[in-house]
């Protein structure tokens, strides 16, 4: 039996839960295997049916949104009551805080930052990204139990068509670690976390004042686009800490990465390169980003940008 | 306040990412390692401020050779009072996590600190197992920590967003980027540092649960295609054709 861990925001599931169930239904019919999910309760997303999912196992919790702690009070519950042969959860944030302690607790094997999988010789070998995703490992478990951390935005979404209903089974109450107390939540509003959004738009030290990222908002808005910044942006402050993308900031990978006035730094593509498209705009003939670009004009952003925003204005 | 910092070595970003004739093994050659960013930059500098705000001790350790003593040294150089080396010179991520906790868990630690990542690996594993190991909270990719009437305030990363939690020492943190500002060693530092105590501590290594079969490199690109800066039209028309943006 595999188990996929799921999240919902508002009973809608996070697109990084359909990217880790995608991944367990393709294990799961490769080699032959039950799938179930485990879900706090409240989800109202019907999606969940189009996975094959023999069961879904909900948990209840408190506050407006589940903790690590309940779900790995859920996840040893689970793992106690059906010896799962493999855990398969997305490694963001929340998977990052259980990822080590079910590894632990479970005394199962971890692979994390997993992109792929293949099946050989009735054995799923699992593809792990390293050196922020200039190399890959292929990695076995040598473990009873195991446990499969999914790298954000690197797996493609299934679009199901199973009618399968799965059988909701509640977990019942739990008794979650009580040492370390939330007091506080605080939400981005509105827009899409950087890394999951599909488009992102960044913008570097090129742009020469903050008082200039009105055409990268402009863009970005016409592009349905998150908005990042390279570090010394950040460190400036021009922009805000969390929009710092590259090797000491957030890794992302959306679908297209438009970088404007951005040197490419081998620093810098640590964080980006893994982008299915990238896109640079610099005037510098030499920048080192347009090796790693798939798209590159070279020219003045403060001409360029401006003229794509007007282009995008009439088109629409 | 008894703090511990778990430090990594890592591969310079600018390495050369190259294995082997088998594709098992990750070549060092030429290699320049590093102290693990998270590790030196946020974790050990605000350990570092929290025992000169409320006195007691900051104490080192790594899991690794003699090769990594120059590393262990900058860390002392930085601040940093006591270093420990657990003598492994390959230990996998399990076994790293499980040295430290049994180093640690009859030192009475109040707080110990990982990076919340190595940037080579990025596994990101080894606090959360600490955590587990010595049966303590996690506090995972903590951007902010203040202390005050016994009690630690975190800020941490969660999905979209920060929380605020609230717990009492002992626990396990994971530092992000935000927790503190990077410190250059001074002269004095440097030369205070060949004074400090560098213990060498025998390996008891377990067995891996995990193995890498293969490396793999990815596919090269294809090669940049250029647009003439005049011709925002032809982005436009890739947004709209080949990217399916609009
Ligand atoms: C250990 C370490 C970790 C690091 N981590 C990160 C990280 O996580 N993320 C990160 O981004 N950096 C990181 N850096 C820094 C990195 O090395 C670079 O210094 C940084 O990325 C440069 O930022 P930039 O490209 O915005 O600025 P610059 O290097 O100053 O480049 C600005 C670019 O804008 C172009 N430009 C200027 N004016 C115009 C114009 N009018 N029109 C078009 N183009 C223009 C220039 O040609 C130039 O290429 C790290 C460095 C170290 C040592």
């Amino acid at each position: 039996m595999l188990v996929v861990v799921c999240d919902h925001k508002s009973g809608v599931l996070t697109s990084n839960s359909l990217e880790a169930l995608s991944f367990g239904e393709d294990l799961a019919r490769n080699g032959g295997k039950d799938l179930v999910a485990l879900v706090p309760g409240g989800l109202q997303d019907h999606s969940l049916q189009s996975y094959r999912l023999r069961s879904v196992f909900t948990f209840p919790f408190s506050g407006d949104h589940a903790t690590a702690e309940e779900y790995l009070a859920a996840l040893l519950l689970l793992a106690q009551r059906s010896s799962p042969e493999c855990i398969i959860f997305s490694y963001n944030s929340l998977g990052k805080a259980l990822g080590g302690q079910l590894a632990i607790r479970l005394n199962a094997g971890l692979i994390s930052n997993v992109c792929g999988f293949e099946w050989v010789d009735g054995r799923a070998l699992f593809k792990k990204s390293v050196f922020s995703g200039k190399a890959y490992a292929w990695c076995a478990f040598q473990s009873e139990t195991g446990l499969v951390a999914i790298l954000p935005k690197a797996y493609g979404i299934n679009q199901g068509q199973s009618e399968q209903v799965p059988e909701y089974i509640d977990l019942g109450p739990l008794a979650p670690d009580s040492r370390m107390l939330v007091v506080e939540r605080t939400m981005s509003s509105g827009k899409t976390p950087l890394t999951e959004a599909d488009v992102v738009v960044s913008g570097g030290r090129g742009l020469k004042d903050p008082a200039n990222w009105g055409m990268v908002e402009s863009l970005a808005e016409l592009l349905h686009a998150g908005t990042a910044c390279s570090r010394p942006v950040a460190d400036a402050g021009w922009r805000p800490h969390h929009e710092h993308v590259g090797q000491t900031g957030t890794a992302i990978r959306p679908k297209v990465y438009i970088a404007i006035g951005i040197s490419g730094a081998i620093q810098h593509l640590a964080g980006v390169n893994n982008s299915r498209t990238i896109i640079v705009i610099n005037k510098d003939p030499e920048a080192p980003f347009f090796k790693a670009a798939d798209y590159g004009v070279c020219g003045d952003l403060f001409e360029v940008v401006p003229k794509l925003i007007q282009a995008l204005q009439n088109g629409q | 306040m008894k703090i511990l910092v778990c430090l990594s070595k890592t591969a310079d970003t600018t390495a050369r990412i190259a294995f082997d004739a088998a594709g098992v093994k990750f070549s060092e050659e030429g290699v320049q390692f590093i102290l693990n960013p998270y590790d030196e930059w946020y974790a050990l500098v605000r350990a570092i401020e929290l025992r000169d705000a409320q006195g007691g001790q900051v104490d080192v350790v790594h899991v690794g050779s003699a090769a990594s003593d120059m590393l262990i040294r900058k860390a002392l150089a930085i601040g940093a009072d006591a270093a420990f080396r657990i003598d492994d010179p390959e230990p996998d991520t399990r076994s790293v996590a499980e040295q430290i906790a049994r180093f640690a868990a009859s030192r009475g630690y109040d707080l110990i600190f990982t990076g919340k990542e190595t940037i080579d690996y990025n596994s990101s594993e080894v606090g959360a197992m600490l955590a587990a190991a010595l049966n303590l909270p996690f506090v995972s990719l903590c951007s902010k920590l203040d202390f005050s009437d016994g009690t630690l305030r975190c800020t941490t990363d969660i999905e979209g967003g920060t929380q605020m939690v609230e717990l009492r020492p002992p626990a396990v943190l994971s530092a992000a980027k935000g927790l503190a500002e990077q410190r250059i060693p001074n002269m004095k530092g440097i030369i205070d540092a060949k004074k400090k105590p560098l213990e060498v501590l025998p390996a008891e290594a377990g067995s891996a649960l995990v193995t890498v079969v293969r490396y793999e490199l990815p596919q090269e690109k294809m090669g940049v295609k250029m647009i003439a800066p005049d011709d925002v039209q032809e982005l436009v028309n890739v947004f709209k054709n080949d990217l399916k943006l609009i």
